[in-house]
């Protein structure tokens, strides 16, 4: 395992680097050291988008990369820069805002020129941001034929906040875009580069370089960053280096080293190995591989439950999406993680694995405490199965915070009922912010289960919530309110679904809730 | 060109062909202004293009600093490990307040602003130590470490104003606005009249949230000179206060600014930490040093909007008409007084908003607490006054069980009586009746109260509301000496013109509005026009791009610069051509001197070559305006700018979950320089105001004062989900009765009150879920808790 330069594709060429800290952010290596500022830096955490780029891979390699947006051979996503680490570049594409004008020969591309003649730049300093979003939009929606809503849009810009406009008239670029002929991303060049960089790329790909944020005795502690491309690579790496941190989508890690300088040490990246990025569907059994990005993990949730749209929204805004993983929402455990719930109503099981030794735990079982769980050293979560509910399962995703999107729930929760005859055959009613792991409210479960599905039940439950939770209050809630709003959350499933006048979604939520198929 | 046009919505075409159409017609007939030319750096922004000051090339030899933060609200600083931050990797030079060589002070007004702390820790994020290393990575490190490093003597913080006003602690002597039309008249009015209502209310304080972050650049020059390149809304502020911490003179110091990455009071005087902080490293190092804060620092480090807290008392006709009205307005000021004077004054004198208060006593207090000094945020006090009359008016028409816009319409000022304000100004542009009622018309409100009410009796979780508020703001910066600009024009031999004045660019489109009354001065197109950066060695003594004023008083600089240098053209052409200088027409690039047309340029270098001056000063100075800050009385505004909005939301009673559905406004804009860049400003303030009031909570640690939301994971911002599909905004046609340039109004900061209206519909919404009269206890931010809160304490009330 020799270390090996990072090789991507860069401004028609191939760049090599080498010699900088593995936790070197793109961001960092675009405005300091390759002397592109296009893309800004607002918040160094992935929260405001003015960082948003766009990278590309091989589809091939990204199989089955559903949430991803297709190019010819490419597979292309809007990502923040400023908490990716470099060295996960290697063997992709990076594109800025100041490749959009070479893309076309044109002085602006129609993205571009609809945000001037709409007025959508006022400080400019989101701009590229929501240039490179809007750049998303476009290809996706170019490639396909489609047209976005209006909402749509909308729900693309959520990872992107202007301060300025007030957003309509960047909403309005975003259809004034498509008013001019169009320009396709030339994906032939990319991917034919991408192809010459795995050929000379020995496998597995290591990269080493001095951290001088770690001095030694006779320079700078040297550290590694590993990206296997398999299953069987990655085991072997773990066993034999368990201290190593594992790395997916870094939109967490990434702001353990921008803001609270941890050191982070060797790290393991899970996002090339191809047997975790695989979502696999075997009857009623969905698969999600621990590396899949969330967008595709929602993606494929949604495709058979499309209840838990609203959540998947919003989770997190698109270029979260692209890079976080529901593996490491999950692995890493935090106590208002918003996957956790649902799938801890859908009844989900990991599966873990520790060098070629594999177990299956359920997820209510993996938590044990605040931010810690039953993984054992060395070992990893290997994927999330959950068991498709049946088709007459009462199923519900309710998420509350601040802001609509892109914000960490105060309160976020999973329901799933059955009947039988009336009567609560199953119940899982799964809560986050309201202990300090993500569980299962027992209490409330224990009320309905076996009961006739009522008002009293319901009301029952929502009394026994009191026993299950004693919540905190901090910046986000107080400990009354999420109490208060856990209990009105069960009444809105009773609502929303009592066997005597439900009321649709409409009729319950503030949100505006719109599908996302695109318009042909 | 017709400015009265709608922006419908729709997802197509929202800027109508029409509206393009005649735009496209006027430009060509030779008009530059009440056109809409795109931002001047638009198309450089939407390619990565215009840079800000981190994009510029570093000089050979740049440093990078961070600053080491106080981990306690209050206490004694009793020493700081130097060695040991010196140790650190990369690190090469440690400073604290001892290193200064001038003074130890960046206050705008008052000197109480330490620039690093001077022994006594006042809250919990102050700088203490200035680190200097190779890599801003290092250095931020190296500050990282500083609570490790320091010996302190912690003492117990005072964190809420409240808790201030208690102990009688504040950063300056309380203000009071009083006016009785005869003595005594305040307490007669409130004994005898039919109602009276006594009440509290709460607002919370806002981020300005600038997506560029404070930075500065400090670069030795020649002969003890220093060069500062900062994102700053006032350079010569950043001029004097870093002279001042050198021990300088101004001379010696030039600061630049082309653009900022939006600004929004918070560079107005609290770029000055670090403008100081980089000029005294550079100094001491004689090596370009850069100091660019991380977002959390900057939150943690710098001061916003003013949070408020009310205590009222109001007397009222059975009309809904206030016959007296006595309020306690208690800011939370912060640590220092920095600009809390100015803010609490323009409070105080925005409390009356658009209506007449007979009889009236308002007590203004700047309470200080261990917590970052806030400062100026776009309405600089002037929304924390008017709301609370916005929330008077609502509790009134609640108890009296009439629509609230009538008991506003009972209040509005008169335009021959009832026009005297507070404070002795007398409102000569009133035009709030007709924007009401056309905007009534426009938004179908009646319609609409009586179909939300409708839907009301039937939705069994989800509530509407609606409220129309008005607005009536004043124009001018209450210290009369600051309404002063300056301008220098260039015209090259080529024709072409290079402008420079002393307002900054932030975003609000200045310089493209400053460049389009330049063009239509001299006649020529956009693209001859080009303004550069601020710079404190062009223009002198300027002040803060600030008070909505940046184009009122640049532009009439400007113009007057671009108007000494067509009169000197215009003599030499009717001198070489024959006829009068007055004849003399420039337009569309081209001079007209009776039968002979020449362009531009060609006169332009027969004038160069007859020794003409082809470059000018020009200096304005508003008039009519004074003020005399003891008695609070005087015309502190040269005019009033107005506006109304309607907003209709929909409240979720279970989580308090809110969504705004529609928004229609009509806004006063005067005569637009540019329609598009001030509906820009206008749907922009709207959309930041309804942030501030709903979803941006502050929230500080109840015990050790940290400020928990500290970044945009925390600190929430609206999104474009937040946006409404149906925002309907429509300027007010209505030439400024004051000789303003081109007849315009100023429009930063007004439309931050027409967000009132989003508030106001959630308190009317959250009032259906109670009887007849249900008064919610709603507080701002409403956020999901403050509204639930107000539902249930409003059916608890019903029950």
């Amino acid at each position: 395992m020799t270390p090996q330069p990072i090789k991507f594709y860069f401004r028609n060429q191939i760049a090599r680097v080498d010699g900088l800290p593995t936790t070197t952010t793109v961001l960092d290596w675009l405005r300091i050291h390759a002397g592109r500022p296009g893309t800004k830096e607002g918040c160094a955490e992935g929260d405001c988008g003015a960082c948003t780029i766009v990278v590309a891979e091989l589809a091939d390699a990204a199989d089955p990369a559903q949430g991803a947006i297709r190019v010819g051979d490419l597979a292309l996503r809007p990502i923040n820069a400023c908490i990716r680490f470099l060295p996960t570049l290697h063997g992709k594409a990076l594109l800025t805002v100041e490749d959009l004008r070479s893309l076309t020969d044109r002085a602006l591309h129609p993205v571009q020129q609809a945000m001037v003649d709409c007025h959508a730049s006022q400080c400019g300093f989101c701009t590229p941001g929501f240039v490179m979003s809007l750049f998303a939009t476009y290809t996706k929606h170019i490639e396909a034929g489609t047209r976005p809503t209006r909402q749509q849009v909308a729900d693309d810009l959520a990872g992107n906040l202007c301060r300025c406009t007030g957003y309509r008239p960047i909403l309005d670029a975003a259809a004034k875009m498509f008013e001019f002929p169009a320009e396709h991303v030339d994906a032939a060049p990319i991917a034919s580069a991408l192809r010459a960089i795995a050929a000379e790329t020995e496998e597995p790909f290591v990269y080493a370089a001095p951290n001088p944020a770690y001095p030694v005795a006779d320079g700078a502690r040297i550290d590694h960053f590993h990206a296997p491309k398999t299953l069987a690579g990655l085991a072997a790496l773990y066993a034999e280096k368990p201290r190593a941190r594992l790395l997916a989508g870094a939109t967490d890690i990434g702001l353990w080293v921008n803001k609270l300088f941890r050191d982070v040490g060797d790290l393991i990246y899970l996002g090339d190995v191809v047997e975790l990025r695989a979502i696999e569907r075997d009857g009623s059994l969905l698969r999600i591989g621990a590396a899949v990005p969330l967008e595709d993990a929602w993606g494929a949730l949604i495709e058979t439950m499309p209840e838990l749209e609203e959540m998947a929204l919003r989770f997190a805004g698109p270029p979260v999406r692209h890079a976080g993983t529901m593996g490491g929402n999950v692995a890493n455990g935090s106590p208002i993680g918003d996957a956790a719930p649902v799938l801890m109503a859908l009844d989900a099981t990991l599966v873990l694995q520790q060098g070629v030794r594999i177990r299956r735990l359920a997820l209510t079982d993996f938590y044990l405490d605040y931010m810690r769980n039953a993984l054992e050293p060395g070992e990893f979560l290997h994927s999330i199965d959950v068991a498709l509910p049946a088709p007459e399962t009462h199923l519900r995703a309710y998420k509350i915070s601040k802001r609509t999107d892109c914000d960490i729930s105060a309160v976020s929760c999973g329901f799933a009922l059955t009947l039988r005859d009336d009567q609560v055959a199953s119940i899982r009613l799964a809560f986050g912010g309201m202990a300090a792991t993500v569980r299962r409210a027992r209490e409330a479960e224990a009320a309905l289960l076996g009961e006739t599905w009522s008002e009293t039940a319901i009301r029952a439950a929502m009394d026994a919530l009191g026993r299950d939770f004693a919540p905190l209050t901090d910046l986000r809630a107080s400990k009354d309110y999420r109490l208060r709003v856990a209990r009105n959350l069960l009444w809105r499933f009773w609502v929303e679904n009592r066997p005597i006048a439900p009321l649709p979604q409409e009729e319950t939520r503030a949100q505006r809730i719109e599908h996302r198929e695109a318009v042909a | 060109m017709n400015q009265d046009v709608a922006l419908k919505p729709g997802f197509a075409g929202h800027i109508p062909a029409s509206w393009a159409d005649a735009d496209a017609a006027a430009l060509s007939a030779g008009a530059r202004v009440g056109v809409s030319p795109p931002h001047e750096s638009a198309h450089l922004h939407v390619a990565g293009a215009a840079p800000y000051i981190d994009d510029i090339p570093e000089a050979a030899g740049t440093l990078h600093a961070a600053l080491g933060l106080s981990p306690v609200a209050a206490g004694r600083l009793v020493n700081i490990d130097r060695e040991r931050l010196m140790a650190m990797p990369g690190v090469v030079a440690v400073f604290t307040a001892s290193d200064l060589p001038g003074v130890n002070d960046c206050g705008p007004v008052v000197h109480d602003d330490p620039i690093l702390a001077d022994g006594t820790l006042r809250y919990l994020g102050q700088p203490v130590a200035l680190i200097v290393a190779t890599e801003r990575d290092l250095a931020r490190r190296a500050a990282a470490l500083i609570k490790d490093c320091l010996i302190i003597e912690p003492a117990a913080p005072v964190l809420t104003q409240r808790a201030a006003h208690a102990r009688g602690d504040y950063v300056l002597k309380p203000a009071h606005l009083i006016r009785e039309s005869t003595e005594g008249a305040l307490e007669r009015a409130r004994v005898a009249a039919p109602h009276r209502l006594r009440g509290q209310f709460s607002l919370g304080g806002q981020e300005q949230f600038y997506l560029e972050g404070q930075i500065s650049y400090a670069i030795p020059a020649e002969n003890d000179g220093m060069r500062v390149l900062c994102s700053t809304q006032h350079p010569s502020e950043m001029q004097h206060v870093i002279a001042h911490a050198l021990g300088w003179r101004s001379h010696q110091v030039l600061v630049e600014c082309r653009r900022m990455g939006g600004g929004f009071g918070g560079k107005e005087s609290q770029s000055a930490l670090f403008a100081c902080a980089a000029a005294l490293a550079a100094h001491r190092l004689q090596r370009p040093v850069k100091l660019r804060l991380d977002r959390d620092d900057d939150f943690l480090i710098t001061g916003r909007r003013h949070g408020f807290e009310y205590d009222y008392d109001v007397a009222f006709e059975e009309t809904g008409r206030i016959l007296a009205i006595e309020a306690d307005l208690i800011a939370n000021a912060g640590h220092s007084a920095d600009l809390s004077g100015a803010v609490m004054t323009r409070a105080l004198c925005h409390l009356d908003n658009a209506y007449f208060l007979p009889e009236v006593a308002i007590h203004g207090y700047n309470a200080r607490t261990n917590t970052q000094s806030n400062t100026a945020f776009r309405g600089f006090g002037g929304p924390q006054g008017a709301l609370l009359i916005e929330i008077v008016m609502d509790r009134i028409a609640r108890a009296l069980g009439r629509d609230p816009l009538d008991v506003r319409r009972a209040n509005f000022y008169g335009t021959d009586e009832r026009n005297v304000t507070p404070y002795g100004q007398v409102v000569e542009d009133n035009v709030v009746h007709k924007i009401v009622d056309d905007l009534l018309a426009d938004s179908d409100y009646r319609k609409r109260r009586a179909a939300i009410e409708a839907f009301n009796r039937h939705s069994e979780v989800l509530k509407k509301g609606i409220a129309l508020t008005p607005v009536k703001f004043g124009i001018s910066f209450n210290v009369p000496h600051l309404n002063q600009a300056g301008a220098l024009v260039h015209v090259y031999v080529d024709g072409s013109i290079l402008v420079n004045h002393g307002g900054t660019e932030m975003g609000q489109g200045l310089n493209t509005k400053v460049a389009q009354i330049v063009a239509d001065a001299l006649g020529v197109g956009f693209a001859a026009v080009r303004c550069t950066a601020t710079d404190t060695s062009k223009v002198a003594n300027t002040s803060a791009t600030a008070a909505s004023t940046g184009a009122d008083l640049n532009g009439m600089a400007a113009q007057d610069a671009a108007l000494t240098i067509r009169a000197r053209l215009a003599g030499f052409a009717a001198q070489r051509y024959g006829g009068s200088a007055e004849n003399v027409r420039f337009a569309n690039d081209e001079v007209k001197i009776g039968t002979t047309i020449l362009p531009f340029a060609t006169l332009v270098r027969q004038a160069y070559e007859a020794r003409v001056q082809l470059w000018s000063d020009g200096f304005y100075a508003t008039p009519k305006v004074h003020w005399d800050p003891k008695t609070l009385r005087g015309r502190p505004f040269y005019y009033f700018a107005y506006g109304a909005a309607v907003s209709e939301v929909v409240v979720d009673t279970l989580t308090g979950e809110f969504s705004l559905l529609r928004a229609d406004i009509l806004h006063d804009a005067g005569r637009s320089l540019n329609p598009a860049i001030d509906i820009g400003q206008i749907e922009g303030a709207f959309i930041q105001s309804m942030g501030w009031l709903t979803m941006e909570e502050l929230v500080w640690h109840p015990q050790s004062g940290m400020l928990l939301t500290h970044a945009p994971s925390t600190y929430k911002i609206p999104t474009a989900n937040d946006c409404p599909d149906a925002l309907n905004v429509r300027l007010f046609d209505n030439p400024n009765a004051e000789p303003t340039i081109h007849r315009s109004k100023a429009v930063g900061e007004p439309p931050m009150l027409l967000a009132f209206s989003v508030l106001l519909a959630i308190r009317d919404a959250i009032a259906a879920t109670g009887g007849q009269g249900a008064d919610p206890p709603l507080r701002a931010p409403a956020t999901p808790e403050a509204i639930l809160d107000a539902v249930d304490a409003v059916r608890s009330a019903a029950t």
